[in-house]
């Protein structure tokens, strides 16, 4: 089991220029460490559709690597998508799941399928190959590049422990109708 | 009432650059037409509400999407539909089956017509309602109309099988 914060601030070691959307508790502990302007926090959001936001994206703007932070609770609610992703398949868009095996914004209540559901398997299974399921902080070293720059479609699961400081829900670091502003001028779009 | 011919041209003309769907029986019948299309991306999805996630995706980076979906979808797809138009504020244009408008096809009679226009009413959608007598150049305009004023909108088909 690996620490998220201490997950995260390894993607955020090897992060150069690559779009990051970051939603739930992932979007909480990113922006207290990344300040990017290709950082995009999808706060107000509608739960389970980050990977779908990012995949718009990427399939919009094929010169721009689009990583996607989402968590188990919102990859549960949108499984489907991971077939939609499949079949477009970009080249440019990598999907993070940080498995906690509770809805953490909400109190940390259990997910449906806690310390069950593989999500790697369930990815591979709707077409997407070569995901990877990491379990421990050696493995994730060795594979945060790799998960940020490709060179194809990228998928991994990683299985992280709740953060247990009390600390609940997303939090936006303005509105976002400012920070879409922001991140289509950081985008040239 | 239009056919994928007729709506293809005009999604063509009014720069449409990716129709991200999950079609009914009547719109169904544009597939062929859509996937032909050089100008046009279609994006499959498997539920109603990821298409308004890769929409808004799109839409942040430049392309100008279309959703094309079904009434009960489009139920499924309520809160990803309140977050792209009512959070993000963005303004995509949806195309919606009017699945039982005329009463449904005999034999498989619901509910699905009965809610469709409060549902729309309650989400505070701008649309418009096409039936068998509209013409595709009023669905043209009707794009035109609330992309200039950058509203999303919902034009409303009416399924013409019986």
């Amino acid at each position: 089991m690996i620490n998220p914060i201490e997950a995260l601030s390894i993607l955020k070691e090897h992060r150069r220029d690559e779009v990051v959307i970051a939603t739930m508790g992932a979007e909480r502990e990113w922006l207290k460490i990344s300040q990017h302007p290709r950082d995009f926090f999808y706060v107000p959001s509608a739960m389970g559709q980050a990977p779908t936001l990012g995949l718009g994206l990427a399939l919009a703007r094929p010169d721009l690597r689009v990583v996607v932070l989402n968590g188990d609770g919102c990859m549960l609610m949108n499984l489907g998508c991971l077939v939609t992703i499949a079949e477009q398949s970009p080249p440019n868009y990598s999907l993070v799941v940080f498995q906690n095996g509770v809805y953490e914004v909400t109190g940390s209540q259990p997910v449906a399928g806690s310390g069950r559901v593989d999500f790697a398997a369930l990815a591979r299974a709707a077409g997407i190959r070569g995901a990877s399921h990491i379990r421990d902080i050696s493995s994730w070293k060795g594979i945060a590049a790799r998960v940020l720059r490709g060179p194809g479609l990228e998928f991994a699961v990683v299985n992280v422990e709740p953060i247990t400081t009390g600390e609940v829900g997303p939090k936006a670091p303005c509105l976002i109708t400012e920070q879409i502003a922001r991140f289509q001028a950081a985008l040239g779009s | 009432m239009f056919d994928g011919a007729e709506a293809v041209k005009v999604f063509e003309e009014l720069g449409v650059t990716h129709v991200v769907w999950l079609p009914d029986s009547e719109l169904g019948t544009w597939h062929a037409t859509l996937a032909a299309s050089r100008a046009l991306k279609l994006i499959r999805v498997c539920r109603e509400g990821e298409a308004f996630g890769v929409a808004a995706g799109l839409h942040l980076g430049g392309a100008r999407p279309i959703v094309v979906i079904q009434c009960t979808g489009f139920y499924e797809a309520g809160d990803a539909m309140r977050n792209v138009v009512h959070d993000l504020g963005l303004p995509i244009f949806t195309i919606v089956g009017y699945r039982g408008y005329y009463g449904g096809i005999a034999g498989r009679k619901d509910t699905a017509a009965t809610f469709l226009e409060p549902i729309v009413a309650a989400w505070q959608l701008p649309c418009k309602l096409f039936t068998k007598e509209s013409k595709i150049d009023e669905l043209a305009a009707f794009y035109r109309e609330t992309q200039a004023q950058r509203t999303a909108a919902a034009a409303l088909i009416a399924e013409t099988r019986t």
